[in-house]
C-alpha cells in the first residue's frame, strides 16, 4: 500500500493539512503571465519559489517555462527587495528583451511589505524600463487563497494595466478563459471562429505552452495575447468571464476601468455549461449557433445515450479547482453519474453553495483541511467507481483499485492535456471517452474468461 | 574559437556589473593547475538560474528520502506541495506494515491570520494531530520564508512537543528559503540537525565485521539498492545511508560504523568530519557511478579493512561484473564514441557522471555545478582559503567535541597506520583535476549562458534538470536529467552503468532528432501546380 497510513476514521483536524488539493498563488500568476506574448514572468522573493513554480509548470506542460527571480538572501529579507528587483529589471530587459515583465510576489516579499508598484515606478523613473515596455504586477502571497486565486490576481492586473478606455464599443467580445489548458484555449478560439464572433482572449497560452519542436528554442514563443489586443479589450462590447474564481475579478476590473459589460459564466465544460455559453454568445452578438456546433452537441448526446449503462449510478470522487469541479459535477450528474466525494483546497463560499444545489447528498468541502487525505478517508468509508483529479490521485487509485481519469493541475505522468481539449462539446466527448475507457478497462481486467466480451 | 572569445561571446550581452561577476565563475580548465573559480555566491537577480532554495535542500534533498519521519512543512501550502514526492527517491520498507511516509505531504498551510498573529500555536496543534493519527518515531518541522520573518520558534515548539510525547523525537529546521545562496545551505542545516538530534542515540552494534556508512547517496532511481546489493555480496554491512532509503533508526545507530564513505562531497562532507571528530570514524571519498569508479571504490574498502577474505570476495565480484559490463559496452561504444556532452547539475553528479561518459568514449566539453563551493571544483586543499561571507555565516557551524565514551581510538590508529602506507583519507580533489585541459568549468550557469554554450558547441547530449530539459530539447539536443534520471535508472554500480550506457545510446541515436525538419523545409521544390479542371 502506497498510502498505508491513511486511516478510515475521519476525525476533524484543525491545523494539519495532508496531501493538499491546492497549491500556492504564484504558480497561477506565472501561468497567467505566460499567456501574454513576449512576456517574461518574474517572481519577487527567494529563488526557491521560482524554481518550484517553473518545475511544476514544466512537468505539467512539458515545455520550457522561463521566469526571473529576485533571488532574495537574508539581507534583502531584512532591508527589502527593492534593489534586487530593480537590478532584475535591468538584467532581464538587457539580456532577454521582453515586451512585458509580469511580477508576482511571494510570501517573503509580501511579509516584509515590499511595494512592487512603487518599486516598478522607481525603475521607470530611473530609466531601467525601456520605452514601450511594460511591467504588470500582482500581489500573490501564498498564505492567501490558492494557485487559482493567483491566476485570477494576475488576470485582474492585466485587465487593469493594458485595456484602454474607449467611448465606442466595437463589435467584438472579450473572453477570459480561466485556468484551462492551451488545448482548451485553442478550442474556445475554434468555437468563436465557427460562430463568426470576433474576440480578444486573455490570457492565451496556446502557442506558448504547446510549442512545436522546430530545432530552435524561441525564448518567446509565437503564441500569447499581443499587446495591441490587450489594449483594445477596453472597447469590446461584452466580456465573458469564464470561471467565477479565475476570471470574475478581471471581468469586473475591465468593467470598472473601461465600462465593458460583463457576466461570469461557468467554464464551458460539459453539456449545459457549453449550452449556456453559446446561448449567451448568440444573444450578445446576434450570431446564431451554427449547425456544425449543433452536430457536435448531438454527437456528444449520442455517445452518452449509447453508453449510458456504463455511466448510470456510478459513484465518483473528485478533487481539483472549483471552476472545473462545478461544471464537471453538473455534467456528471446530467449523464447519470453520482459524484459523492468532492474536495478543493481553494477557499470560497460559492463552491459550497453550488455543490449544495448540484449534489446535496455528497460529501464536499473546500478551504482549510479540505485535502486529498480527507477525500481518501471518505472513499474508504464509501467506495467509488471512478476517481477524477490531478496526478497525485494515482496513489489512491492504485491502493483502492479505482479507475482514474486525470484532469486538472498538475498532470505530471500523462500527456495529451496540452493538445486535446476538455471544453466545449468536443471536449466533453473526449471526457466521456476517457471515463468510459477506464471503466471498461477495469471490467476487462477483472472479468472471468466466459464473461470476457468483445462488444461492449 | 579561443576560450577568451567564448567567454566574451557568452557573457558580453550582460550589463557591466553582471559581466564582471559572471566572468569569475567561468574558467577554461587546466587540470595541472586548477584555477580559482567563484562559487557559492549569490545568484544575480533576474538571471534565470537553475538554483532552488535552502528549504528545498533541507526538506526535499536530505530529509525527503527518509521514510519513517513525518516531515511537516511549517508555512503556506506551496513549499510543502512542491516538495511532495517530486524527486525520485525510492524506498523499500521492511514489510507491508512498516512505516513509509514518503508518499504523504504534511503542511500547516499557514493563512494570513497566522502570519499576523503568529503560527506557533497552529504548528503545535499540527504536530499533535500528526502524532495522534500516525504515532511516528519522529516528526521533523521545516521553516519556510514567512516563518523566519514572523519569528515562530520551531525549535522551542518541537522541544515542547517532544517532551510531551516522550516516545516521539521531534526536531525543527530553520531552513527558510532566503538563507544562504542555494540548496547547499539547506543540506548543511538538515545534516546539522540530524547530527545533533539523532546520530548517536542507539549504541547497538551488529556483529558483522565490516561496517560502513554511505554518506551523500540519495537512492535516486534505486541507485542505493544497487550499492546495497553489491556490498552484501562482498560481505560489507551498510549501517546507514544518508539519506537514501533511510530510517531514523539507521541514523541513530550510524556512529557505530567503522568507516564513512562519501558519495556526494558537497551535500554532506561536514557530517563525515563531525563524525570523525566526535566518534573517531575515518572517511574516504568514493564513487559508485561508473564501472572503473565502482571497482576502485570497492578496492579501497578492501584496502581499508585489510582482510584477505574480504579482498578475495571483492576481487571476485569485480571480475564477474566487469566481464558482464565489457560485453555490453563492446556493443554500445561504437554508437557513442566520439560524441560530446555537457553536465550542469547539482554538485558531484556533474563530476561523477563524466566517468560514465568517458567509458562510452564521449568527451565532456563543459561542466559545472548548480550549488557547489570552491572545494568541489578545486579540491579540499582550498577549504582554508575560502572566504566566509555573510551568507555562509548565517548557517550554524556545530561545535563538536570528542565523545569520550563512544570515540574509537582503534579506528584512528588504523587510519594512521594506513596513512603511513599512503592511503589518502579525508580527501577530495574536486572536479577540475579530472577534466580535460581546455574544457569549460562554469559555476551556477544561467539560462542565457547555457543557450550560448549549446549554440557554440552543439553537444550530442546535455545533462541538467527538468527546468532546462525542454528548452534544450527544443534546440534539437537531447537532455538527460541527472536529478530524477528522467524516471530511468538505477545508474550506480555495474548494473547501473549498463543501464546508463543503454539510455545514452538511445538518446543520442534515436531517429526522432533527424525528423525535426519537415521534408518541404529542406529544399525539395514544388514542380507542379493545380490546373483548372473544366
Amino acid at each position: 500500500m502506497l498510502l498505508r497510513h491513511t486511516i478510515d476514521e475521519v476525525k476533524e483536524r484543525k491545523a494539519l493539512t495532508i496531501n493538499p488539493a491546492k497549491t500556492c498563488q504564484p504558480v497561477g500568476a506565472m501561468y497567467a503571465s505566460l499567456g501574454l506574448h513576449g512576456c517574461l514572468p518574474h517572481s519577487h522573493g527567494s529563488q526557491g519559489c521560482c524554481s518550484y513554480h517553473r518545475s511544476a509548470l514544466t512537468r505539467h506542460y512539458k515545455e520550457p517555462v522561463m521566469s526571473g527571480t529576485s533571488s532574495f538572501t537574508e539581507g534583502s529579507s531584512v532591508f527589502g527587495g527593492q534593489s534586487n528587483l530593480i537590478q532584475a529589471f535591468n538584467n532581464m530587459f538587457t539580456v532577454y528583451d521582453p515586451d512585458i515583465i509580469a511580477v508576482h510576489t511571494t510570501c517573503l516579499s509580501e511579509t516584509i511589505g515590499d511595494d512592487v508598484s512603487q518599486i516598478a515606478q522607481k525603475a521607470i523613473d530611473d530609466g531601467k524600463v525601456p520605452e514601450g515596455k511594460y511591467i504588470v504586477q500582482a500581489s500573490t502571497p501564498s498564505y492567501v487563497g490558492s494557485h487559482v486565486t493567483g491566476f485570477a490576481n494576475m488576470c485582474t492586473s492585466i485587465a487593469k494595466t493594458f485595456p484602454e478606455v474607449s467611448e465606442d464599443k466595437l463589435n467584438f467580445v472579450n473572453i477570459l478563459p480561466g485556468w484551462v489548458e492551451p488545448s482548451d484555449m485553442k478550442e474556445l478560439k475554434r468555437i468563436m471562429g465557427i460562430m463568426h464572433v470576433p474576440f480578444v482572449m486573455f490570457p492565451d497560452t496556446s502557442g506558448v505552452m504547446d510549442a512545436p519542436q522546430t530545432g530552435k528554442h524561441n525564448f518567446f514563443p509565437k503564441g500569447g495575447t499581443k499587446i495591441p489586443d490587450l489594449k483594445r479589450a477596453g472597447s469590446a462590447a461584452y466580456t465573458f468571464a469564464l470561471g467565477k474564481f479565475c476570471s470574475e475579478d478581471a471581468g469586473l476590473a475591465l468593467k470598472k476601468k473601461c465600462d465593458v459589460e460583463f457576466e461570469t459564466f461557468d467554464i464551458p465544460l460539459g453539456l449545459k455549461a457549453t449550452d449556456r455559453f453559446l446561448m449567451k454568445l448568440s444573444e450578445v452578438t446576434g450570431c446564431p449557433v451554427p449547425e456544425e456546433l449543433e452536430d457536435e452537441r448531438g454527437q456528444l448526446v449520442d455517445m452518452i445515450t449509447d453508453m449510458e449503462q456504463y455511466l448510470y449510478g456510478k459513484k465518483i470522487a473528485m478533487y481539483g479547482d472549483p471552476d472545473n469541479l462545478i461544471p464537471l459535477t453538473e455534467f456528471l450528474v446530467d449523464i447519470g453519474m453520482k459524484p459523492v466525494h468532492i474536495v478543493t483546497g481553494t477557499p470560497g463560499k460559492y463552491f459550497t453553495e453550488k455543490m449544495a444545489s448540484l449534489v446535496p447528498d455528497a460529501n464536499f468541502k473546500n478551504g482549510p483541511q479540505a485535502d486529498m487525505y480527507l477525500m481518501h478517508q471518505w472513499i474508504k468509508n464509501e467506495p467509488v467507481d471512478l476517481l477524477i483529479g490531478n496526478s497525485y490521485g494515482k496513489y489512491i487509485a492504485k491502493d483502492e483499485n479505482i479507475p482514474f481519469v486525470r484532469m486538472g493541475f498538475p498532470i505530471y505522468d500523462r500527456v495529451g492535456h496540452s493538445y486535446f481539449p476538455l471544453v466545449g462539446y468536443r471536449g466533453a466527448l473526449r471526457l466521456v471517452e476517457k471515463i468510459l475507457s477506464v471503466i471498461m478497462d477495469k471490467i476487462d481486467a477483472e472479468s472471468t474468461e466466459e464473461k470476457f466480451e468483445l462488444v461492449m | 574559437m579561443s576560450y577568451e572569445k567564448i567567454d566574451e561571446y557568452m557573457l558580453d550581452k550582460y550589463p557591466k556589473k553582471v559581466y564582471r561577476k559572471r566572468a569569475k565563475s567561468v574558467l577554461p580548465n587546466d587540470p595541472a593547475e586548477p584555477g580559482e573559480i567563484q562559487a557559492n555566491v549569490r545568484t544575480i537577480p533576474g538571471i534565470i538560474t537553475q538554483r532552488g532554495c535552502t528549504y528545498a535542500g533541507c526538506k526535499g534533498v536530505i530529509l525527503g528520502p527518509t521514510r519513517d519521519i513525518v516531515n511537516i512543512t511549517h508555512g503556506p501550502i506551496g513549499c510543502g506541495f512542491y516538495s511532495w514526492l517530486t524527486r525520485r527517491n525510492q524506498t523499500r520498507p521492511e514489510s507491508d506494515k512498516a512505516e513509509n511516509f514518503i508518499p504523504y505531504c504534511f503542511s500547516t498551510d499557514m493563512q494570513d491570520s497566522n502570519i499576523v498573529f503568529g503560527g506557533e500555536a497552529k504548528l503545535k496543534e499540527a504536530i499533535q494531530e500528526a502524532y495522534d493519527m500516525f504515532h511516528p518515531k519522529a516528526i521533523a518541522v521545516f521553516s519556510t520564508c514567512p516563518v523566519g520573518l514572523i519569528g515562530d520558534d520551531v525549535h522551542a515548539a518541537s522541544k515542547e512537543m517532544k517532551a510531551k510525547f516522550g516516545d516521539c523525537n521531534v526536531f525543527g529546521f530553520s531552513c527558510e528559503g532566503y538563507k544562504g545562496v542555494s540548496q547547499s545551505a539547506g543540506h548543511h542545516i538538515a545534516n546539522n540537525q540530524i547530527f545533533k538530534h539523532v546520530v548517536g542515540l542507539d549504541d547497538t552494534r551488529s556483529d558483522s565485521k565490516f561496517r560502513v556508512n554511505l554518506l551523500g547517496e540519495y537512492n535516486i532511481g534505486g541507485d542505493g539498492f544497487v550499492i546495497d546489493e553489491l556490498f552484501e555480496r562482498c560481505g560489507i554491512e551498510i549501517v546507514s545511508t544518508f539519506s537514501g532509503n533511510s530510517t531514523i533508526g539507521a541514523f541513530e545507530n550510524s556512529h557505530t560504523a567503522d568507516l564513512n564513505l562519501i558519495m556526494c562531497h558537497r551535500s554532506i562532507n561536514y557530517v563525515a568530519d563531525m563524525m570523525e571528530k566526535k566518534y573517531g570514524i575515518p572517511w574516504l571519498k568514493v564513487n559508485f557511478i561508473g564501472t572503473e569508479a565502482t571497482s576502485k571504490s570497492l578496492r579501497r574498502l578492501g584496502e581499508y579493512f585489510e582482510d584477505e577474505e574480504l579482498i578475495a570476495k571483492i576481487e571476485a565480484v569485480i571480475v564477474e561484473e566487469e566481464v558482464k559490463v565489457k560485453a555490453e559496452l563492446d556493443l554500445i561504444k561504437p554508437n557513442t564514441k566520439g560524441k560530446t556532452t555537457m553536465l550542469f547539475v547539482g554538485a558531484s553528479r556533474a563530476h561523477h557522471y563524466q566517468e560514465l561518459f568517458n567509458e562510452l568514449g564521449m568527451e565532456t566539453l563543459a561542466a559545472g555545478y548548480e550549488f557547489a563551493h570552491r572545494d568541489d571544483y578545486e579540491g579540499r586543499r582550498v577549504i582554508p582559503n575560502i572566504k566566509v561571507d555573510a551568507d555562509s555565516r548565517n548557517i550554524e557551524e556545530l561545535h563538536i567535541e570528542k565523545d569520550e565514551a563512544k570515540y574509537s581510538q582503534k579506528l584512528q590508529d588504523k587510519k594512521a597506520a594506513l596513512e603511513a602506507k599512503g592511503v589518502e583519507f579525508s580527501d577530495y580533489d574536486g572536479i577540475m583535476v579530472e577534466m580535460e585541459k581546455g574544457s569549460l568549468v562554469i559555476d551556477d550557469i544561467s539560462h542565457y549562458e547555457m543557450e550560448k554554450l549549446i549554440d557554440m558547441y552543439k553537444p550530442s547530449i546535455f545533462c541538467a534538470g527538468i527546468k532546462e530539459k525542454f528548452a534544450v530539447q527544443k534546440m534539437g539536443i537531447p537532455l538527460k536529467q541527472l536529478h530524477s534520471y528522467d524516471y530511468g535508472g538505477p545508474y550506480a554500480g555495474y548494473k547501473g552503468a549498463v543501464n546508463f550506457y543503454k539510455d545514452i545510446d538511445r538518446m543520442v541515436n534515436t531517429k526522432v532528432w533527424s525528423l525535426i525538419k519537415a521534408p518541404w523545409a529542406t529544399g525539395a521544390a514544388m514542380n507542379a501546380s493545380f490546373v483548372k479542371v473544366s
